[in-house]
């Protein structure tokens, strides 16, 4: 996929700049947390076991693909002839800097099911041959081993192929192991087991890219597109979806929560009504229902999105703002009983003695207290939106159907399980990107909760 | 006691009416009738005859709020507000988009639901509290971490993969149950034992972890300790100290949820084809039947705060110490 | 092992130890270097107390979980042994450990609440460990139970049987912990801190307890304990322990009449001195810096639909004291007595329902938050518990400059810096501690800090509320001199809160005694303590344990 620099657009949505804002912003928060001791104790428990390593290397890489995946652009057409050369027409697809990576993976489509690495189409099909005379047969597929002159050199091609494919990976993997090792020279960290992750990761993710390019590594759907390609791109969504929507409820629950807690009073009351009737409402349904009714908003009002990704992109911020006001509550009320705790705590109430105004009473005394529940919060949310995003996109309120995501995936695939043969490689695809995604989170999440909650943190004293 | 139940029931009535507001808002403020009734009958071709013909039967052609064009009382009945949105209150929910009285659908389908909800929930909560307590009694050993990880693995597979990959292997590989469908009566079993197992099994790793903390906070504290002081041995402590104890925390978690079982589960049924409510959910979301989703929304929150009152109710008879007021 | 004949055997051999504890050593899980405990031996003898005494961290609640194997799984027996008739504990298996547990040797512990099963009776809790360690049948051991529960002077056993541990005060829960490890009527009992948390009359009434039992019974009673008072009162032997190790042991007349070792001696001077008074100007102030005025502070209780409020809690309920300048005045009274709440309603921080505070002739509970800020400068308060009177997130400078910077001293960052630096100096602490953390100090340390952050803003009154009741003893005498030197040196006036009488002499100019939210006794620290007229002060007084004979 060759281009030239200056022939593209870039396509800013929405969600792109949210996650790049979340990423400077966490990076700032990790800055300031890193001042405290205590909070740097904390980090460094996290990170001084293996494991802590191990998973935080694979969420980081997860994180990666999905920030190049943020970048997106739209390609200028070739000029048509009669066209006034000063105009440029852009391509209607969008494009982002993660597909360059990619190469060509995205744009083999076969014409339906094919199985993992394969040559030939999975279902037979009516042709004709040499004579003309019709048989039916197996095709072979358009893209897939299209570079071999022989079909016979397919399994020497194979083991060439993929020996390359890791090669390529080991070599940017120790590339990245030498930056790393430079500049963590004098430090107790389990350095080693996170080289080693960044290794087999990027072997893997070397041999997938350069095999995906010659072959269907993980087949294709009943569509013909490339299931690795789609799983792939699925990781943007599944990162997404992650984040922005506890980001999105954090400053809400945060505000009431410790208001509630500080203030009580009436205040307390309203915050403690508000958040009643919301988790009253089934969940699903509220969701179900906001974004049925963003949905008709969307088709309704055309004008506002240029292109179709845009519109997906609309509705998947709008799935994450629900997402985020119907999960809400937990961490309200959690920091409302923390609040009303810490109020009660001596040095508040010296404060108090002091005329320490309120404002700087909650920024001072009352938020760099209650930091760790909304980090614990943070994590462990996280594997639980990944979770939700799929159920939803089964049941058809989650993201857009054009929108590439483990969901959307395992929806198609859902009957395909009960075909014979078994199609089974699309339910594969999906199923590993998200449990390995979703396991390092839990455990990483399991670790800054040992680590942070101050409960665990007793019974390490005693 | 009476008093305090009395005052959480007068509560639920602001909740309710904020519940109300909330759907009210978002099924009619957001987009008008006639938006949806566009958005139902295909965006572009449509004629204003139809959208108008569409919102007269629906009942949707009512002022939103206020009408100023009725007379007296009128005014404030005949809208949007009083007819779709305060008429929950009495339980009336009216007709489904395809002209279905909704609250005999309800009430026909909740069977289904229960016999597949309920078997799930006690069943799934006794092997959670099993496998919590065996976790448990070997902690600080390999089995314990073993099984940690097993539990974090398994909290770590999407429900949609153990219901498919059950389906999959126990009824289209071993053929030993239906794949999906119902029959009432005492033949249901065969339609409902997969589902049930395939429910208990998708939630055992969050609900066994999450008991295991529980028990291990309640074994650190100072009556287990008092007890092994006393000469119980680490069975006793765990059985007749722990579990009493841990499984306080462990009420409020699912008394809450108890009602709400009315409500069926959305996926299961959807997948095991159990004409139950949660099927019925999905159905209307699919076909974007906003009736039937108000309704479902108001009757979920109903069942929620039952849930609430249910869970305080609870507590004082299991916890001495808590007295309500 | 058979019970009738180990009893007689022990019988007949009462100067023998009934316990030998020999080299016990514990260590750490995985940091097989640092060891808790090193070496300690000592012998429990029948009808005798023997007091293991030391300060926070010294290891004392350790060898008792190491006796009874009851350590928790961060901690690990390196070596030792228990000799308990004629068999090595350590050696036994858990079963006939459990057999041991609660029927041979029995515990106490210090939080009798929480050492209690929550949604247990009390009548069931005792009756678990009958019926573990007894063959009596239903009927017999509900008689048993009830003789026990009056045994430790329970009211109406009868009907106490079936009520939860919450529903009885303190003090009845501790007796309800004796009576449960008198059940099967042990040889030995191990009370770890049985009285710390208690008020000191209910302390008397358990320790008297302890004793008589000791003698009755021919119990061997290991007192663990900080509280050099309560091994006076109540041990014959003693034990001093000090960083894992037993330093000295003596019976008790020796041990204080000739404490060997240096840190013995110093526990012994740190407690206060009963016959050395403040002088005073015979219980009346000349200028009062502060009046109370007939002070009530009632809380709501609500109840019923609507929520009324049905009944007021009286917190405070009526009282009148005053400081005058450079003046201590102490508020003594139990807990619940309402003397943090009159604190509290002092420093303005709660709303008083009647009354009138006046701090140098202005009247202050009536002033709004924004006129208070004025005086909050010249009324400052020192809390009881040092670990949560700081924000752990803020360095040592940032937490004392902060009532410089919300009063508005009117100090440029420099300034403050310097301040800051005079003020760490004053409270003997280094200059260089101020861009550390709290939890970096002791909790001594982090009560001085306190005291620099009132000092911080040049307060003419310090509330002090239990500044030293969560210090251990040696650092306890340290920081009350600390603030009597303050006193001289710069005229504050202290208005000190507390429930300990014994360090009242050296340090109160006036005291008042406080009930029930009421004054029930006030005047000179001498004339008090020496002649009281109050029954509750004359009770209070006896209840004090004195080291000095």
């Amino acid at each position: 996929m060759d281009i030239d620099i200056f022939s593209v657009k870039p396509v800013i949505l929405w969600t792109d700049i949210m996650i790049w804002l979340l990423v400077i912003s966490a990076s700032a928060f990790l800055l300031m947390l890193r001042q405290n001791p205590e909070a740097r104790a904390q980090w460094r428990q996290v990170f001084s076991s293996r494991l802590g390593m191990v998973t935080f290397v694979i969420i980081l890489s997860y994180i990666a693909l999905a920030l190049v995946d943020s970048l997106h652009f739209r390609k200028a057409l070739p000029p048509v002839e009669g066209q006034n050369s000063s105009t440029v027409y852009y391509s209607n697809t969008v494009h982002s800097v993660l597909d360059l990576a990619l190469g060509e993976m995205g744009e083999l489509k076969e014409r339906s099911y094919s199985a993992p690495l394969s040559l030939k189409s999975f279902t037979k099909e009516n042709m004709i041959d040499a004579s003309g005379e019709p048989y039916r047969d197996y095709p072979d597929l358009q893209h897939a081993g299209s570079h071999l002159n022989d079909p016979a050199d397919y399994n020497t091609d194979l083991l060439l192929q993929s020996a390359t494919g890791m090669g390529k990976g080991l070599i940017v993997g120790l590339i990245l192991c030498t930056l790393l090792k430079m500049s963590t020279r004098r430090s107790t960290f389990p350095w080693g087991a996170a080289m080693a992750t960044i290794l087999v990761i990027a072997m893997v993710l070397g041999w997938l890219i350069h095999m995906g390019n010659l072959y269907h590594v993980l087949g294709t759907d009943r569509a013909g597109n490339d299931a690795l390609y789609a799983s792939i791109k699925g990781i943007r969504t599944g990162v997404l979806i992650g984040t922005l929507a506890t980001l999105i409820m954090m400053p809400i629950a945060i505000t009431l929560g410790i208001f509630a807690g500080y203030f009580r009073g009436w205040v307390d009351d309203v915050v403690q009504y508000l958040y009643t009737t919301l988790s009253s409402i089934p969940g699903i349904l509220l969701i179900a229902a906001a974004i049925l009714q963003f949905q008709v908003f969307i088709d309704l009002n055309p004008g506002y999105f240029e292109v179709g990704l845009e519109k997906a992109d609309a509705r998947f911020l709008g799935l994450c703002f629900i997402l985020g006001i119907t999960s809400w509550a937990g961490l309200c009320r959690l920091l409302r009983a923390e609040t009303l705790k810490i109020s009660q705590l001596p040095y508040v109430q010296a404060a108090h003695a002091f005329g320490v105004s309120h404002i700087r009473v909650i920024s001072r005394h009352i938020l760099p207290n209650v930091m760790h529940i909304i980090l614990i919060t943070f994590v462990l949310d996280f594997s639980g939106l990944i979770l939700a995003e799929a159920v939803l996109s089964y049941i058809g309120v989650g993201v857009d159907s054009t929108m590439p995501s483990w969901g959307n995936m395992i929806n198609l695939a859902r009957s395909e399980l009960s075909q014979d043969p078994v199609v089974w490689w699309n339910l594969i695809g999906a199923f590993f990107f998200m449990f390995t995604l979703v396991l390092s989170a839990n455990l990483f999440s399991d670790l800054v909760n040992d680590a942070f909650n101050p409960k665990n943190r007793q019974e390490r004293a005693v | 006691m009476f008093a305090y139940i009395i005052r959480r029931l007068l509560y639920a009535i602001p909740i309710l009416i904020g519940v109300n507001l909330i759907t009210f808002f978002l099924f009619f403020v957001v987009n008008s009738p006639g938006d949806v009734a566009r958005a139902h009958l295909g965006e572009k071709y449509v004629t204003q005859d139809a959208i108008d013909n569409w919102v007269q039967e629906k009942g949707y052609h009512y002022p939103l709020m206020f009408n100023g064009e009725a007379e007296g009382l009128a005014k404030a009945t005949d809208t949007i507000f009083f007819q779709k949105s305060l008429k929950l209150f009495t339980f009336d929910f009216g007709q489904a988009d395809d002209g279905r009285n909704i609250s005999s659908d309800v009430l026909t389908r909740m069977g289904p639901s229960l016999a597949l909800a309920v078997p799930s929930f006690i069943i799934g909560i006794w092997v959670n509290i099993c496998v919590a307590l065996v976790v448990v009694m070997f902690r600080g050993t390999r089995l314990d971490k073993a099984a940690i990880a097993l539990l974090v693995s398994l909290m770590s597979i999407s429900g949609l993969f153990y219901i498919i990959g059950g389906q999959y292997i126990v009824a289209t590989l071993w053929r030993l149950v239906p794949i999906s469908g119902f029959e009432p009566g005492p033949m249901a079993w065969k339609f409902l034992i997969l589902p049930i197992i395939i429910g208990v099994v998708s939630g055992i790793g969050l609900g066994a972890r999450w008991y295991r903390t529980l028990f291990l906070e309640s074994a650190d504290q100072d009556f287990a300790r008092t007890a092994r002081a006393k000469g119980v041995s680490e069975l006793g402590v765990l059985f007749r100290h722990v579990l009493p104890n841990a499984l306080l925390p462990i009420l409020t978690g699912i008394v809450v949820v108890i009602p709400s079982l009315f409500m069926g589960s959305l996926l299961m049924e959807a997948f095991f084809g159990i004409p139950g409510l949660g099927s019925y959910m999905l159905d209307a979301i699919r076909a974007q039947d906003f009736a039937i989703v108000r309704t479902m929304v108001f009757v979920g929150s109903v069942l929620y705060i039952i849930g609430l009152i249910l869970t305080d109710i609870s507590y004082t008879i299991a916890d001495p110490r808590v007295r309500l007021n | 092992m058979n019970r009738n004949s180990s009893k007689k055997q022990t019988q007949k051999s009462a100067q023998a130890p009934v316990l030998s504890v020999r080299n016990l050593t514990v260590c750490v899980n995985n940091h097989q270097q640092t060891h808790i405990l090193k070496k300690v031996s000592f012998d429990l003898k029948h009808g005798e107390v023997f007091a293991l005494v030391g300060e926070s961290g010294s290891g004392k609640s350790v060898t008792s979980l190491a006796m009874m194997r009851l350590l928790s799984d961060a901690l690990h027996i390196l070596d030792g042994e228990v000799i308990f008739e004629n068999n090595d504990l350590f050696c036994a298996t858990e079963q006939e450990m459990t057999a041991v547990r609660g029927n041979r040797v029995a515990m106490i512990f210090q939080e009798a609440l929480t050492s209690l099963n929550p949604v247990q009776k009390i009548g069931t809790q005792i009756d678990e460990t009958l019926r573990l360690h007894s063959d009596l049948n239903n009927k017999d051991r509900i008689k048993r139970i009830i003789e026990l529960l009056e045994e430790v002077g329970l009211p109406n056993p009868e009907t106490r049987i079936d009520w939860y541990p919450h529903q009885l005060s303190g003090g009845q829960q501790q007796r309800v912990m004796i009576a449960m490890a008198l059940a099967c009527e042990p040889d030995v009992l191990i009370a770890d801190e049985p009285t710390t948390a208690l008020d000191v009359t209910i302390q008397k009434q358990v320790l008297d307890l302890i004793r008589g039992l000791a003698q009755s019974r021919q119990l061997a009673v290991l007192l663990i304990t900080h509280d050099m008072g309560v091994v006076r009162q109540t041990a014959q032997r003693v034990g001093v322990m000090y960083q894992g190790e037993i330093i000295e042991e003596n019976s008790c007349e020796e041990f204080f009449r000739n404490p060997q070792k240096k840190y013995s001696r110093r526990l012994i001077a740190s407690l206060p001195d009963h016959n050395h008074f403040q002088n005073s100007s015979d219980g009346t102030a000349l200028e009062p810096l502060l009046s109370v005025e007939n002070l009530k502070v009632h809380f709501p209780q609500r109840k019923g639909i609507l929520q009324r409020i049905h009944d007021w809690t009286r917190a405070v309920d009526g009282i009148s004291l005053s400081i005058g300048r450079g003046e201590t005045l102490a508020l003594v009274g139990e807990s619940g007595c309402g003397k943090t709440t009159t604190g509290r309603a002092i420093l303005n921080l709660d709303r008083l329902t009647s009354g009138r505070i006046t701090f140098a002739g202005e009247t202050i509970n009536t002033l709004s938050h924004r006129a208070m800020q004025p005086l909050r400068r010249r009324i400052q308060v020192i809390f009881q518990d040092p670990y949560s009177s700081m924000n752990p997130r803020m360095t040592v400078l940032r937490i004392i400059e902060e009532g410089m910077i919300s009063l508005k001293l009117g100090l440029t960052p420099e300034q403050r810096e310097e301040r800051v630096i005079a003020l760490l100096k004053r409270v003997h602490l280094e200059p260089e501690h101020r861009h550390r953390y709290p939890h970096e100090f002791s909790g001594g340390q982090r009560q001085r800090i306190s005291i620099a952050r009132a000092l911080a803003v040049n307060p003419e009154l310090i509330v002090c509320d239990e500044p030293t009741s969560a210090l251990d003893v040696s650092t306890r005498a340290e920081v009350l001199k600390l603030l009597q030197e303050l006193q001289q040196d710069l005229g504050v006036s202290y208005l000190f809160i507390t429930h300990d009488l014994s360090i009242i002499p050296q340090l109160a100019h006036r005291v008042a005694v406080m009930k029930d939210g009421k004054i029930v006794e006030t005047g000179a620290t001498k004339k008090v303590l020496k002649e009281p007229h109050h029954s509750y002060t004359q009770e209070l007084l006896n209840a004090v344990p004195h080291a000095r004979i």
